[in-house]
């Protein structure tokens, strides 16, 4: 596993004080709280500023990091000492929920405190555990089932904490939406002395789409047409996720006009619609024939696209 | 492996008062004072038939972050977290408009 170097992460010298170590997680934290944070990697360095403070403010983690010496660096291969902590007790234990995210290289230097916890006939349900997963729209369509890569620190039969990742098949429920959670029962931390393990919460988003944009149950898609279908009306076909359909566009329709049609949203016991956004594209004046269709146009029409203007 | 995990989606079943703690790792004195203070509000009447869908489950664990990672007090924290719902809500009016 790689070294982690806390000092470099939290940018504050070996020899920083308490303080100085609270101060730089504060500014840190601030910076890469992901649910504030627009740096595209913060939720993974806010992580690691986590687990780093999580060693460094506590003076007993702290003085048992030191003893592992200066010369390792930061991603460097590293192992540890057989009994590299004999002698240090750690009083804390884990703190908070925020463990459930820390390293391999965290568990194993700090992953002995979970033995003491589940000792001694100690009961207690399982965690539940929360991991966000993203899916395709028509997942949503036609429910599918999906294989999740997910990493959550387990207990093993020693009784040791180690990060493990497994590979859970999911069945993606028909007309699940964007923030809606599915809960997986006794998918979370097994239950300590014969008590039930926790559940495992998925949070769903949707990737983005080449051509629907969502919003709750409803689908947004933008429809060009050309100018004769947008001012004489028309029957043009549209994608919707169902497949192919033939939409009427009434006359005069203008650009940025919704056509709505009830029930093509994300289905459900109340679907969605899918609201189709009209474009108007122009074709190109790239031949003689299509200039002089043009000029004709600016000739015979009396059309003042800046009447609004007032010019 | 090969087995196929089937779920609920929250917002149909609901979560009680204890199970919304425990998805929270919190207790059910924290989640009391969240709906005391009006930052989660469940459906249903008095804390035994209280209902909680994937949005207050959202919303809980926000808070919660903002809390333990950044030592935001309630106060401060129930204001970041009814702005990052302003936030979201003006984001999904981007997204609709194709300009996110």
């Amino acid at each position: 596993m790689e070294f982690k170097d806390y000092y470099q992460i939290m940018g504050v010298a070996r020899e920083a004080s308490q303080d100085e170590i609270k101060r730089a997680y504060r500014q840190l934290a601030r910076k890469y709280h992901p649910d504030v944070s627009k740096e595209p990697d913060a939720e993974a360095r806010f992580k690691e500023v986590g687990e780093s403070y999580e060693v460094l403010k506590d003076p007993e983690k702290r003085a048992a990091y030191d003893q592992l010496g200066s010369n390792w660096k930061q991603g460097q291969d590293f192992r540890p000492p057989p009994d590299w902590n004999a002698g240090f007790e750690f009083s804390g234990g884990f703190g908070g929920g925020g463990a459930a995210d820390f390293s391999d290289f965290f568990s194993s230097l700090f992953g002995g405190a979970a033995r003491q916890r589940g000792s001694g006939g100690y009961k207690a349900r399982g965690e539940d555990h929360h991991a966000k997963i993203l899916i395709d729209l028509e997942d949503a369509f036609s429910g599918a089932t999906r294989a999740i890569a997910l990493r959550a620190p387990q207990i093993d039969p020693q009784g040791r904490m180690a990060v493990a990742s497994r590979t859970l098949n999911v069945s993606i429920p028909k007309g699940i939406r964007a923030g809606q959670h599915i809960r997986l029962a006794g998918q979370g931390t097994p239950g300590m002395g014969g008590e039930a393990a926790g559940d495992l919460y998925l949070e769903v988003d949707f990737k983005p789409h080449s051509l629907y944009r969502v919003d709750g149950r409803d689908l947004y898609l933008d429809l060009p047409l050309a100018p004769w279908e947008a001012a004489l009306g028309a029957t043009v076909t549209t994608p919707t996720p169902g497949g192919n359909v033939q939409v009427k566009v009434p006359p005069d329709a203008q650009a940025g006009r919704k056509l709505r049609l009830k029930g093509r949203g994300i289905p459900g016991d109340t679907p969605g619609d899918l609201y189709l956004v009209l474009q108007v594209v122009l074709p190109g004046a790239d031949s003689e024939r299509a200039r002089e269709i043009y000029l004709t146009m600016a000739r015979e029409l009396a059309f003042n696209p800046r009447r609004t203007l007032g010019v | 492996m090969d087995e196929i995990l089937t779920g609920v989606v929250v917002d149909e079943t609901g979560l009680t008062l204890a199970e919304f703690a425990c998805a929270c790792g919190a207790d059910a004195t924290w989640v009391l004072e969240l709906v005391a203070e009006e930052v989660l509000h469940p459906a249903g009447g008095g804390p035994e038939g209280w209902c909680f869908g994937g949005r207050e489950l959202t919303r809980a664990r926000r808070f919660q972050r903002l809390q333990r990672d950044l030592g935001a007090n309630l106060d401060a924290a129930a204001v970041i977290v009814e702005l990052l719902d302003e936030i979201d809500r003006l984001k999904g009016r981007l997204r609709r408009a194709g300009l996110e």
